[in-house]
Parts: C-alpha cells; structure tokens; sequence
C-alpha cells in the first residue's frame, strides 16, 4: 500500500511538473503573490521567452 | 538480493533476451508472435541498463555521487531546480518522444520486420542511449550548456558553428517532412480534417480557461481538453457523412499543404500562452496515455505479425523508399535507435534540473531505451498488418498504379496478395473513402493501432474511431512540433541577425518576429510543397534527407562527447562513442553519397534530375529538377559540414594522445554536494 502511495505520488508530481503546475506554484511561493489571473500572466511573461525556445524532439 | 541470487536473475534475463532474439532472427515461414518482440526488446533493455550504463557510468564517466549538480548550485526556482530523479524522467521522456521512432520504423517495414527490430534495439543500447546519457552528463558537468556551447568549446569555433547551423538545417527538413505526413494523413479525409481543426479552438479555448478561469490548473484543463478532442473525433463520423459538410472539409494535398504554412505562421507569431502552451499540454497528455495504452494492448493482446522477417526489397526497389538495407534502414529509423535530436534535450532543460550525477545514467539511458521501447511498438503496429494491405497504403501511385486494380495487381505480383475489395473493406472499416497511396507512416501505423485495440476494446464496429484517434494523436502532436520548432529556430536566427542590428534580435519586436517566422516557414514551407508536388509522393526523396540530417547531427554530438573522454585521460575506453560514431559515420556518409551521386532516379537526385531534363519539357519538370538539385546540394552542405567536425576533432585526438596539445577541459570545478537523501 505504501508503495502504491509513493508511486501515485511521483507519478503526479511528475503530471504537474511536465505540464508546468509545479513551476507555478514556485512562482507563487518566490513571488508572494496568490493565485489569479494577473499572477498567471506574470508567470507567463517571465518564462514566455524560455518556453518558446523549448525544443520538442523529433 | 545476495550475489547469488543476482547470477541466477541477470542469467536468467540473459538466457531469455537471447532465446527471444533468436526466435526473432531465426524464425522463417510462419507468422511470429509479437511478445517475440517484447521480450527480446525488454531484456537487451534490462541488460545494457544494467550492465553497460554502469560501466560507463563507473570506468568512463567516474560519476561522482557528492559532486554538487547545477540544479544545486545555481538552484533559482526557475531554470535551475533540484527536482526528483523520476520526475525529471518523466519530463525528459516527454520532450524526446514525437512522432519519429513511430514513422521511421513504419516505412522500414517495407525491409520486414528484422531489420527494423534489431537496429531499434541495437542502435539504442549501444548507441542512442549512449549518446544521450554521455551528452547529458557532460552538459551537468558545464553548468547545463548546450550543445553547440561544448562543441565551441571541446572541438573549436568550427564545431560550434556547424553544430548551429546544422540544428536550423535539421529543423527546416524535419518541420518540412512532419507537416508531409500530416498532409499525406488527411488528404481526402473529412472526418481527420475536421478532427484536426477542432484541435485549434479547442486549445485556444484551453489557453483562455487557463489565464481567465482557472489560472495553473493545468492538469484539469488538459483531461476537459481531452474530453473536447474525444467529442471532436466522434463528431468527425458525422462531418464525413454530411453531404454538406464532407466536402467542406475534404481537402487535395497542396491545399492542406497551404493551409498547415498559413497556420503555422500565424500560429508561430501568438503568444505562447494561447496556442503552443495549451496544445503542448494537450498533445503531452494525450501521447503519454496513448503510448502507455499501446504498451499494455500489445503485450495484453499480443498480437501475431503478417509482415515476413525480410521481403525482397532489401534489393533496394522497395515502394516506400527506395535503397538497400545499409544504409537505408538505419537512416529510416532515425529516432528510433539514435537521435541527433535529443542531444539538444540531453543539454537543455534537463541538466538544469538533475540533482545528483548518479541520476543521469536512469535518465538519459533508460528514456531513450522507452523511446526505443516506442519504435518496437510501432514496428509491431505496422507488421500486424497483412503485408499486402502494407504495401497498399504506404506506396505512392507513381509505384503501383494510378488505379485501385492497377496497384493491388502491381503488389500481389510482388507476393503480397491483396485485392481491391480488402482494401475497400478496410476504408470503410476505419471510415475513409480509400486507404490507397497514404504515404508517409502515418496512416499505416494509425490502421495497425486500430486493427490492435479493435480485436478487444469495441471490436471491428469501433475500429473507424481507433484509426482517427490515431491520427488525431499523430497530427496533434506534429502541429506542436510545427509550431515550437518554426519558433526554436526562429529565436536561433533572430539570435545571430541581433549581433548585425540589435532591434532584430529582440524577440518582442513585431517586425523582426514576422519576419524571421516567414523566412522559417518558407524554408520548410519550399520542402513541403516540393514533397506535395512529387509524384513519388515526397516522403521517398524527404524522409531520408531528414533521416541524414538528423544522424549528422548525432556524428557532432559523438564527436563532442568522444573529444572529452579523450580529454578524461580515459581514451582506452573512447570505443564507447568512438564505434558508434565511426557507424554513423558509414551510414550517413553512404547514404549521403547514394542521396547524392547514385544512379537509380528513385535513389539519386542528380539522376532525378538527368531524368527529368530528358523527358519532355514542362514548367513542372523544370521545378522538379531544381527542387532535387537544391536536395542534392542541401546534402552536400551538411555532409561537408559534419566532415569539417569531423576532422577538427581527430586533429584534437591526435594532439592530446601524442602529448602536441594541452588539454583544456571546460568543467566547472569540484563542489560537494549538500543535498540530503531526503531532497533528492
């Protein structure tokens, strides 16, 4: 049961940092500020420019 | 586990990856069953994971568990992140998977299955995981620099240069033959069309919910964006069934081929957050799941391959490309085995983000052996099929015949029976109007995930809805590519154009972001439309100058990582890159070579265009000849580039053993690591 509970535990923590909740999250933290709209467009324009230069393989 | 416990399991694991293997190689006469292929796969994984990684990881590398990473030292939250070891994997494994290790091993079906299965597994044990893992470790060691920054370091100003132009070259062609396959997917097809459209609102509807509604909730918008796709696909049934609606989104090659230039240039210029992001999501999330559904029904369902372990175009007269087994095989493949590609994933995003040395054998290793695992997969998706219907699909009708009767005469006389009326089955089956001269991979590798899932989930009355699922999973994932890379290269080039006048470079100025994203798109853009226009069908003359572009850039990357063993003081082990990098080397140079001089008009692409000079004149030939002498030269130019590396690096070799040159090595120095157990 342990096991399973690490596991499903990774395997979200793995979801939220492949689809960028987690480095919203940091954000939040380093910023002080709470989730809204204007904090998500913050977060979008700090990191627009590194994730437009993002490869995606082939 | 005690030592000899140990012996027992890895022989064990031994005896029954060779006893796979054999069965696969040696296996002639009867259809073979694909957990052959399974278990031949995961137990050369396990063995080279366990076993070759680590030596490399011991004897080579000397990796150092209390060095400090960059993720630690330079740790700023953002690019800089000490991050779990399997999280890392899990984003490592999503950025190098796309659609290459699922087409390349389809067209090279045309060879068997054999050929495929074994340079999938052998390439990638011996040489793609190497690469990768060696590359990524180096890149940890330099504070997560790129690519092109070590081969500017370790090889001289010229690597760089060649790495930097050769990264534009590959994006260009590859771009170029994805949206090829895209086009080739949906051409005449209303219900893909329409599911693929609905892919665009869907995301921008997904990028508004995210920064209006519910800000960071990623993972929910994705599964209601998967909803919405899954809804789109099912309503796409209805649109190719619509007398009104059908032709409206019934489209010739050259339209789509318009349509997707026209799109990625506007889609290339919005803001990341309302289009690429969303997609990005979208497209991740539906390519993990599918993947992992794929797994699980071939090993569940094992089914049984119709294709033989080798057909007689190993000769090098096949339909789906025309070449021998070396080197066309291995340059089919591409991503499946080796990928050049990845390198620039090996030393990007993921070295920032590695906490300890010792994780990087389980990341750059063992992802590219699931990318691996992925190419299997997709040769079994493809050899599933009877080869006949194969052939059918993946044959342009500059082969077989203009006509239905024409082609599936040409290909029964081959040997591989099929009829006019199996395919028409067939087409109605997954709900096309004709599965005839759907080149590309795509198609056939969608019929044989559908033929899979069919035979439990649903049966044969679902089989229309698993065939443009596929296609969907294929096409949404190769728009993303479309638009990150028109993008990627589009801030390489503003990059360089920003030291000759500043404001080009800046990447918020509107002039110099249309600009630079319209000289991109025509690049790819003159490739695709060159490929829509071939009455080969294109992927014959594109997918092999992808495939060498790509491998020449993974000839720079061995370079680079073989320059630094040397360097190491550990050159008595630089066979480790130095045998996969003097394969490649054969492969691509010979291949190049054929591409360029050979004879055959199907091979050759000056002989093209001797045979087009020859024929009648028309405005179409003239185009024709000077689309294969521009191929022609575009491979030369890479070709000369990579040798100049090539060359630069054995001057380096040779200095640094014979004691001529000092040895300047780039590493950040020594920190010990203060990470607990607990944060890694």
């Amino acid at each position: 049961m342990r096991v399973l509970k690490t596991g499903a535990r990774i395997l979200l923590a793995t979801l939220q940092e492949i689809f960028d909740e987690a480095s919203y999250r940091r954000f939040l933290e380093r910023t002080g500020l709470p989730s809204s709209p204007e904090a998500y467009e913050n977060f979008w324009r700090e990191r627009e420019d590194a994730q437009a230069r993002r490869a995606r393989c082939c | 586990m005690n030592k000899n416990l140990r012996v027992v399991v890895w022989g064990s694991v031994a005896l029954l990856g060779a006893a796979a293997l054999g069965m696969v190689a040696l296996h002639r006469g009867e259809p073979i069953n694909a957990l052959w292929l399974v278990a031949a796969a995961t137990c050369c994984y396990a063995l080279g994971y366990r076993f070759y990684s680590a030596f490399i990881a011991a004897k080579i590398l000397a990796v150092d568990p209390l060095r400090a990473t960059p993720a630690e030292r330079l740790e700023n939250g953002r690019d800089f992140l000490v991050t779990n070891k399997w999280v890392v994997f899990g984003h490592h494994f999503a950025a190098i998977a796309g659609p290459g290790p699922l087409v390349g091993p389809v067209l090279a079906a045309q060879f068997g299955y054999l050929p495929g299965t074994l340079w999938v597994i052998a390439g990638a044990v011996f040489a793609g995981c190497v690469q990768d893992f060696v590359i990524l470790l180096f890149s940890v060691r330099r504070d997560g620099k790129s690519l092109t920054e070590m081969a500017k370091e370790e090889t001289g100003p010229l690597g760089g240069l060649v790495a930097y132009v050769a990264v534009i070259a590959i994006l260009i062609i590859l771009l170029a033959v994805i949206a090829l396959v895209v086009v080739n997917a949906l051409k005449d097809s209303p219900w893909g069309t329409f599911t693929i459209a609905m892919t665009i609102p869907i995301a921008l509807l997904m990028g508004i919910y995210l920064r209006r509604i519910r800000p960071g909730k990623v993972l929910e918008v994705s599964v209601l964006g998967f909803i919405l796709v899954l809804l789109a696909i099912w309503g796409g049934q209805w649109v190719a069934h619509n007398a009104e609606l059908a032709p409206v989104f019934t489209f010739r090659g050259q339209t789509l081929a318009l349509l997707i230039l026209i799109y990625a240039f506007a889609a290339s210029a919005l803001p990341v957050w309302l289009l690429l992001a969303p997609r990005d999501y979208l497209s991740t999330f539906v390519k993990l799941g599918t993947i992992g559904l794929l797994g699980i029904g071939i090993v569940v369902l094992h089914p049984t391959l119709h294709m033989p372990a080798f057909t007689r175009f190993i000769d090098g007269t096949g339909p789906v490309f025309a070449g021998k087994i070396f080197p066309f095989a291995f340059i089919t493949i591409a991503c499946g085995a080796i990928s050049g590609f990845h390198s620039l994933i090996s030393s990007g995003t993921t070295p920032k983000l590695i906490a300890r040395e010792t994780q990087t054998a389980m990341v750059g290793y063992g992802a590219m052996m699931a990318e691996s695992a992925v190419a299997v997969m997709a040769i079994i998706a493809a050899c599933v099929l009877q080869p006949g219907v194969y052939f059918a699909i993946n044959s342009p009708s500059g082969i077989v015949g203009q006509t239905a009767a024409a082609a599936t005469t040409t290909i029964s006389n081959w040997g591989f029976p099929v009829t006019v009326q199996d395919m028409q089955s067939l087409a109605s089956a997954v709900g096309e109007h004709t599965l005839f001269n759907r080149t590309g991979g795509a198609p056939a590798f969608a019929v044989g995930m559908a033929h899979i899932f069919s035979q439990s989930l649903g049966g044969g009355s679902v089989m229309a809805l698993w065939y443009h699922f596929a296609v969907m999973f294929e096409a949404l994932f190769i728009l993303t590519i479309l638009d990150a890379g028109t993008r990627v290269a589009r801030f390489m080039i503003q990059d360089a154009l920003g030291h000759v006048y500043k404001p080009l470079g800046r990447t918020s100025w509107y002039p110099s972001i249309l600009g630079t994203s319209a000289v991109i798109v025509a690049a790819w853009g003159f490739f695709l439309w060159q490929g829509v226009k071939d009455p080969l069908g294109g992927i014959n003359s594109l997918w092999p100058l992808f495939g060498i572009a790509n491998q020449l850039l993974a000839t720079v990357a061995l370079c680079v990582a073989t320059t630094i063993i040397i360097k190491m003081h550990r050159a008595k082990y630089a066979g480790v890159t130095l045998i996969p990098l003097a394969w490649l080397v054969a492969v691509t140079f010979t291949a190049s070579w054929h591409k360029i001089f050979d004879a055959s008009p199907r091979i050759g692409f000056l002989a093209q265009a001797r045979a087009l000079a020859s024929a009648p004149g028309t405005a179409a030939n003239s185009r024709l000849i000077l689309n294969n002498q521009l191929d022609a030269a575009v491979t030369a130019g890479l070709v000369v580039m990579v040798a100049l590396v090539l060359i630069e690096s054995i001057r380096q070799w040779l200095g640094v053993l014979r004691g001529q040159r000092e040895i300047v090595m780039r590493e950040t120095p020594f920190v010990r690591t203060r990470l607990a157990e607990d944060r890694i």
